[in-house]
């Protein structure tokens, strides 16, 4: 066989291709000799933190995965839980931050196909894109060009292939001037009994490749994804990988067709690290081997290396392993779609990858050693410090008028209408909840029932406080399910964290770890599926701590889903859960207190009570399956005037309301206390009385009206339309700006 | 009623559009891959929403060179009515049964949301279960919706009845502020010269289903499920 003339170990070659020394070492005794370029390669993406999880493994164990109504947790594709009627849900979320970064709208186009892969992979047909992303400073320079960057590349690819991106969050942050991230999710859903996974089986099955040909882009996007940012890092570029939505329509539009037949043993998408992850994960996960001739490959140019076709990162393709015979009715829906199907390979039982080109051997590895025995590490770390907790007496009190607006307007909380308006939310026709609620809603073709779907994360509760955050975040996205009338059923969560060798971030990863453990203990919310990015951060400067929670429920009849317009004036304002008015993390502490001594200190973000959360969540679930809600909406960013001020704009009716409490005014209107909902209700009484006969607070706090006005004790605060002035021109001013 | 629905490389709105035909007619229509040269019996032909081809190139040019739209054309010819949503509007114009072109959007954005259009007559199979000057909202969901014909197309077009929808405000004016894309004369479908080829940006067939939102679609399909019963 060809190899690199054998160098001793004191030797090593110079660029180890990300590898550390004593993981060299480690490929070394797994081999037995010295690896050749391409097995080189080969070690280098598998054991990259973007693929080997070496240094969150440990971690992530801790989460829980199990429920009556989970199908498959983690470690497949994607997550899929049962829906009832014989269908299952398919869903994941992904980064694709580092590539956003240097190319923001191939990055986030390409991160939008790979979501989609995980899950059509399974079988599912996507119904549902969803996005998280976070971005720097609105006035640091590159932010404007992220922004419309990554918003293109997900509306460009999305929108092409025909699912429809129904809704996400955007948040801005100077600790993401270095790191944007880009974090996608697709919902999918597939008969619970046809779900297509992964494992190789049967030696001598035809290994065949779908989809587009391969190139030289994308290589090495993995390793790339798994270092730190420099002042070099524009140089990447070539790393980030180049999508064709059109390729991915007739791939999910082929890929499901097979399926529909009988043909198809295991499916994987090549994603990170391409052809060698989906072979080494299809080969390891059936305990069996793979032979790969590469001059079989499809490929985009001539003369392409062994390395570059292993490590090629080209978009939209697969690797399928056929039933001995049925490669005709691949080949005849491929050839329909025009696209490439060629068989180059076969499954055998020596457990090795082989791989050749121009009959050469250019890798034979042990795929079980190389998986089991792939490095873990338990990096050091130290728990983040207790804050101190800020006391409302210390926070000036604004006019509460004048903070509304400004907050309203804020990069935070303004309208994300300029993001969502260059999504198509409505195709496949599904849409019942659009963009700018609680959580989305689609239908499930062919049925009464809809999925309710939510990203959420609130990355500076995090920072003050990783478990508190972490909870916070599984916590925020089941209260947002429950708003829409939703059982919530399961997440998948997308860690985001800065670099794992330095102990104060692994810190952070284990504290927020600890926080999402509890929150789906006591919630009875696995996680089902998740992606972990690590090494978000430039120059030094790490990214805020953000495990992004995806969050999936189920409406059983889609058309009482709830929204959060006021419907007509004259309901009753209630406001459930206990408020005692917490401003320590708060965006009015952020936004309004900057040049106040408050603002130089870090606080306790907002406890999270779990029972509190659980009891109150189930009382509103409840209120509104009974249907003596009229409109519903969770309390989070901002506090209850916040909330409060989003329910009348989207129902264009004001509200009058009085409070006369002991908390101080502007922590009752500001603080972001916890499992909270405001609803509103015909028929006060009846809520009332369940609240008391649950044990949960509800308080009420005056009428919606049919005067356009949002009026406090007596006095009117601001008009509706001056509101939605404010709330809607921040986004599309900013992009406009030279 | 019978109808068939065609599928291109790229097409991704036909559930939409098979569902809203069901709704109205009962009977989910036939599905028809491009690459066939002949279409079955029927009473009514869909050019779907989606991306055909990718957009590469022009938008549906590709598209309206495949083998069906021969048979399309011939169809036409004999008064067959045929639809073209959005992607389906821009190949029947590349195609050359509608006049004009459609453009980027003014704005060079991808733009999704509700809007309102002005039925400009209800004297065709299409639009007589609306009255005209009637105000419906429907969605838009496109990037090349700014439609475009010289200006004695359009005067043609305007003498002979051709104009289908206005992009308006929700009271009907017509206005430049309601002009989602940049049409010329805020036009958001056109007829051909007889009438029975109607193309249009909007999604009629999204406007369908009151869960959805909106039923100011329906009519449209009501009225052509009749005018085949």
């Amino acid at each position: 066989m060809s190899r690199t003339s054998p160098t001793p170990k004191a030797r090593r070659p110079d660029d180890l291709m990300g590898l550390t020394p004593e993981e060299y070492d480690r490929a070394i005794a797994i081999l037995g000799r010295e690896p050749t370029l391409t097995e080189l390669g080969i070690f280098s993406v598998m054991w990259s933190e973007h693929c080997s999880y070496k240094s969150s493994k440990k971690w992530l164990k801790q989460l829980p995965t199990k429920a009556p109504w989970v199908i498959c947790g983690p470690g497949e594709n994607a997550g899929v839980i049962d829906i009832g009627d014989g269908l299952a849900a398919v869903f994941k979320m992904e980064s694709h931050n580092h590539p956003s970064f240097i190319e923001p709208y191939q990055g986030a186009a390409t991160g939008v196909g790979g979501i989609l892969r995980d899950v059509f992979t399974m079988g599912a047909r996507p119904i549902a894109n969803m996005n998280a992303l976070r971005f720097g400073d609105p006035s640091h320079p590159k932010t404007r060009h992220l922004v419309a960057g990554v918003v293109a590349g997900i509306g460009g690819y999305g929108n092409c292939v025909g699912v429809p991106t129904v809704g996400g969050e955007t948040n801005f942050d100077p600790s993401y001037n270095g790191n944007c991230l880009v974090n996608a999710m697709t919902v999918g859903i597939a008969p619970a009994d046809r779900i297509f996974y992964s494992a190789a089986a049967g030696p001598g099955n035809p290994v065949v490749y779908v989809g587009a040909k391969t190139g030289r882009d994308g290589i090495h996007g993995a390793t790339m994804a798994s270092a730190e940012f420099d002042e070099k890092s524009e140089e990447k570029r070539p790393t980030v990988q180049v999508g064709d939505p059109f390729t991915e329509k007739l791939l999910i539009e082929a890929c499901l067709e097979l399926m529909a037949t009988d043909a198809i043993v295991a499916i994987q998408d090549m994603g990170a690290a391409g052809l060698t992850s989906s072979s080494v994960e299809m080969a390891g996960k059936g305990g069996l081997g793979i032979e790969l001739d590469l001059d079989r490959v499809p490929t985009r140019e001539a003369g392409m290396t062994a390395y570059e076709i292993m490590l090629s990162e080209s978009q939209e393709r697969m690797l399928m392993i056929l039933k001995p015979g049925r490669e005709d009715v691949a080949a005849r829906i491929f050839a329909k779609y025009e696209l490439d199907c060629a068989v180059i390979g076969k499954v055998t039982t020596t457990g090795r990858l082989v791989v050749k080109k121009n009959g050469k051997v250019e890798a034979d590895m042990p795929v079980g050693p190389m998986v089991t025995q792939s490095p873990e590490y338990d990096r050091p770390w130290v728990r983040t410090p207790a804050r101190p907790v800020l006391e409302a007496d210390a926070v000036p009190a604004h006019d509460p008028g004048q903070a509304l607006k400004t907050l309203m307007a804020s990069p935070d909380l303004c309208s994300r209408r300029w993001i969502w308006e260059q999504y198509d939310y409505l195709v496949r026709g599904h849409t019942v909840q659009r963009p700018g609620g609680d959580a989305a809603v689609v239908r499930v073709p062919g049925t009464h029932k809809g999925l309710a779907i939510t990203t959420d994360c609130t990355p500076r509760y995090c920072y003050a406080d990783p478990e508190t955050g972490g909870a916070q975040a599984v916590a925020e996205t089941w209260r947002n399910l429950t708003a829409v009338g939703a059982r919530p059923l399961a997440i998948t969560d997308n860690m985001n964290f800065g670099n794992p060798e330095r102990p104060e971030i692994m810190g952070q990863f284990v504290g927020c770890i600890e926080g999402m453990r509890k929150a789906c203990l006591a919630l009875d919310y696995p996680v089902v599926s998740g992606n972990v990015s690590l090494y978000n951060e430039t120059q030094g400067q790490a990214i805020l701590p953000t495990p992004t929670i995806g969050g999936v429920g189920v409406v059983d009849d889609v058309t009482k889903t709830m929204g959060l317009a006021f419907q007509r004036p004259g309901d009753t304002i209630i406001l459930i859960g206990e408020t005692r008015g917490w401003l320590g993390q708060s965006l009015y502490f952020r936004e309004l207190c900057r040049d106040h001594a408050v603002a130089r200190e870090v606080w306790a973000p907002p406890p999270v009570d779990l029972a509190a959360e659980r009891r109150n969540g189930d009382l509103v679930r409840a209120l509104i399956g009974a249907g003596m809600v009229s409109a519903c909406h969770d309390l989070s960013d901002g506090g209850l005037l916040v909330g409060l001020a989003e329910m009348a704009l989207a129902g264009g009716f004001g509200f009058a309301i009085d409070i006369a409490d002991a908390v101080p005014l502007h922590a009752f209107l500001f603080g972001e206390d916890q499992g909270r909902y405001v609803v509103t209700s015909a028929d006060a009484d009846t809520v009332l009385d369940r609240a008391r006969a649950a044990g949960v607070p509800a308080t009420v706090l005056g009428r919606t009206t049919a005067e356009p006005r949002l009026t406090l004790n007596g006095a009117v605060l601001i008009s509706v339309e001056e509101l939605r002035a404010a709330h809607e021109s921040w986004l599309p001013a900013f992009m406009a700006a030279p | 009623m019978k109808s068939a629905v065609i599928l291109f490389p790229g097409s991704n709105r036909e559930p939409d559009v098979v569902d809203a035909i069901e709704r109205s007619t009962g009977r989910k229509p036939a599905i028809v891959w491009h690459r066939e040269t002949e279409l079955p019996d029927v009473d009514l032909i869909v050019l779907p929403g989606g991306f055909s081809y990718g957009d590469y190139l022009r938008t549906g040019a590709i598209a309206a060179r495949s083998p069906i739209m021969n048979e399309i054309r011939r169809r036409a010819e004999r008064g067959t009515p045929v639809i073209g949503i959005c992607n389906g509007f821009q190949i029947l114009c590349e195609a050359g049964l509608l006049p004009g072109v459609l453009l980027p959007n003014a704005s060079l954005k991808f733009i999704c949301k509700d809007v309102y259009l002005r039925v400009e007559t209800s004297q065709s199979l299409f639009t007589n279960r609306y009255a005209t000057g009637q105000v419906i909202r429907v969605p838009v969901a496109h990037h090349d919706g700014n439609y475009f014909a010289d200006d004695a197309t359009l005067d043609r077009m305007e003498q002979r009845g051709q104009i289908a929808f206005r992009y308006c405000d929700p009271d009907g004016n017509v206005t430049p502020e309601a002009n989602c894309n940049g049409s010329a004369r805020n036009i958001a479908g056109v007829f051909n010269e007889t009438k029975n080829v109607l193309g249009l940006m909007p999604h009629p067939e999204d406007a369908t289903d009151p869960v959805l939102g909106s039923v100011d679609g329906r009519p449209l399909f009501d009225a052509l499920a009749e005018a085949m019963a």
